[in-house]
């Protein structure tokens, strides 16, 4: 059975679109990340999943219910942490989740939920005094109290350093565990990789990518190659003895990068003319590509086939 | 497995719980709605308490004037004035969305809001008369207390309605509260609040009739003046009020607003302008 099913669904604002014939699903107990700039119409699909926003036409159906009219029932069984939503700042967190907690069926114990946050030194300080990588994961412990079968993150660790990004990736896994699926929107790529089971990527409120973050990186074609030529060498001595390689990016200071779909061959003619020069090539790396390569690819191609995309602001 | 929603009266009490502790937490709200309407009836007991005042009843003490006149004073700025200042800065803080997506109803959402706004109003108000009663000779008579609730209801459900229409169609917290002290500030003074006017204007009378807060100060009012005789119920005045009442829920409901205006969908859309192009 699946969680989220969207089909069609189309939002617009005046002449703008913000998300364009977008169909995807989630699996329940899966996590599923919506990858994009900021403006790819993320935020807009995953508010209109969470009641927040009516849509203008396709269907679209969350843990069976209709968001636009799910209503309490709905709101019961889902967690929402949005991006820009306050906390009462003359609250301790304590005050908070017992709060919040107390109006859903399924109640988690305040301690669990401040534990499972990482926050039980600060559970009797004012929200107000907390920095904001607390304050965000408050976000987090309110959207986990009422022990939702599907949880909403709209971009959950912007802010947060590196312990805490860990931190919470850590309790995105032990929800996952639980069996509770996820729906995230993030424009970090490692976040992407290290917590999605499948990754959307949109661009232009329009999905122009989806599979595992496996499947993704091996769609994209090729291995990258880059190293960094001596100054004092002749970059076009290279591209004229390797005509094979094709144009190559030139990059700050010498450094070379180019994709190869055959690698072993390119890297052994490019190792051979080194040798040949006496040049030792410094920084070599052959690596396959990041999830970010095959996103900023996805992006680029698809922005210049739609032309320059619209200042909606 | 799924259980049953917590009931509706106990989410109710919770939440009014709530709101009364986010209010004696904000020193600020708390001087300006409780604090203020007493050291004004202590300065003006002090400078005016000893003459009579002639109002359409008679002649009679200053003092019990101003305590009926700041009592309602403070259930208008623990109504009014608060919801007005409040709900705003709750929407703008994105708290009132966040409780958008909880599954609490957001009725009990408001009537925590109205409800806490109501007890502050009562608070305040049996603070004054206590004060009255203690320092400044007020007669309270029991065949009139009927009356001095029943207008305490309808007065301060009215100016709660008022104040959450006013947070309906203000675009921020900021411009919330300039427009709720530029409404009611003005008004008291036409409305028998800080003075008291005799043979004003016509054209300041009109204001002071038109608008509620003078209706419900002088039923209120005449419900601790010696020279009205029980059971003192002003019902046009208080049919008047509560027309307002309806009037502002009407807004209130009809014109209301979970987030903030603009700001966050904005930033997020201008933000699609492309980075590498």
């Amino acid at each position: 059975m699946s969680a989220i099913n969207v089909t069609g669904l189309r939002k617009t604002y005046g002449s703008l679109v913000a998300v364009d014939d977008l169909s995807f699903e989630v699996r329940a107990g899966e996590v599923y990340a919506l990858l994009g700039h900021n403006g790819a119409g993320k935020s807009t699909t995953i508010e209109i999943l969470e009641g927040h926003r009516q849509r203008t036409s396709g269907e679209v159906s969350v843990l069976g219910l209709d968001p636009g009219r799910g209503g309490r029932e709905l709101r019961d069984r889902i967690g929402i942490v949005l991006q820009t939503s306050g906390i009462e700042p003359e609250l301790t967190i304590r005050e908070a989740v017992g709060l919040y907690g107390s109006c859903y069926r399924r109640t988690r114990p305040i301690d669990e939920v401040v534990a499972m946050v990482g926050l039980e030194e600060k559970v009797d300080h004012r929200i107000g005094s907390l920095s904001g990588g607390q304050r965000r994961r408050i976000d987090l412990a309110l959207g986990i109290v009422g022990r939702p079968d599907l949880v909403f993150l709209d971009e959950p660790t912007t802010g947060f350093d590196a312990a805490a990004r860990r931190r919470s990736w850590d309790l995105v896994r032990s929800l996952c565990a639980d069996g509770t699926t996820v729906l995230l929107t993030t424009h970090y790529l490692d976040e992407a990789e290290q917590l999605a089971d499948r990754v959307g990527v949109m661009v232009n409120g329009s999905m122009v990518a989806e599979g595992t973050p496996d499947e993704l990186i091996g769609a994209a074609p090729a291995t990258v190659v880059s190293f960094v030529l001596p100054p004092d060498s002749d970059r076009g001595a290279l591209t004229a003895a390797l005509p094979g390689l094709g144009p190559l990016a030139a990059g700050e200071n010498g450094r070379v990068d180019f994709r190869s779909s055959t690698p072993t061959a390119d890297l052994h003619a490019i190792t051979s003319w080194a040798l040949e020069q006496g040049i030792e090539l410094h920084s070599l790396s052959v690596h396959r590509p990041s999830l970010e390569d095959v996103f900023l690819q996805l992006s680029t191609s698809e922005q210049t086939t739609n032309g320059e995309p619209e200042d909606i602001g | 497995m799924s259980g049953s929603f917590p009931s509706t009266a106990g989410l109710i009490v919770a939440q009014i719980r709530y709101q009364l502790l986010l209010f004696v937490r904000v020193p600020v709200g708390v001087f300006f709605t409780l604090a203020l309407p007493l050291i004004m009836l202590v300065i003006f007991n002090a400078l005016f308490g000893d003459v009579t005042v002639m109002t359409d009843g008679g002649e009679w003490p200053m003092r019990q004037f101003y305590t009926g006149a700041l009592a309602v004073f403070a259930a208008v700025s623990a109504t009014y004035t608060n919801l007005a200042n409040m709900v705003p800065i709750r929407r703008d803080e994105g708290v009132l969305k966040r409780w958008r997506g909880t599954p609490l109803p957001t009725s009990v959402y408001v009537a925590g809001a109205v409800g806490s706004s109501v007890v502050i109003a009562a608070v305040g108000v049996v603070i004054m008369l206590g004060l009255g009663v203690v320092a400044y000779g007020l007669e309270v008579q029991a065949d009139k207390l009927p009356a001095a609730i029943v207008t305490f209801v309808v007065g301060v459900a009215a100016f709660a309605a008022l104040g959450m229409a006013v947070a309906a169609l203000v675009p921020s917290a900021s411009a919330a509260s300039a427009v709720a002290n530029a409404t009611i500030l003005p008004l008291a003074f036409v409305s028998n609040v800080f003075v008291a006017i005799q043979d004003p204007p016509r054209w300041l009378a009109l204001i002071g009739d038109i608008f509620p807060l003078k209706p419900f100060v002088t039923s209120f009012q005449d419900a601790f003046n010696p020279l009205v005789e029980a059971p003192a119920f002003n019902w046009p005045e208080l049919g008047f009020i509560a027309l307002w009442g309806v009037g502002g829920a009407f807004v209130a409901v009809t014109r209301f607003r979970w987030e903030p205006s603009a700001g966050g969908t904005t930033r997020r859309r201008r933000a699609r302008t492309p980075a590498s192009s």
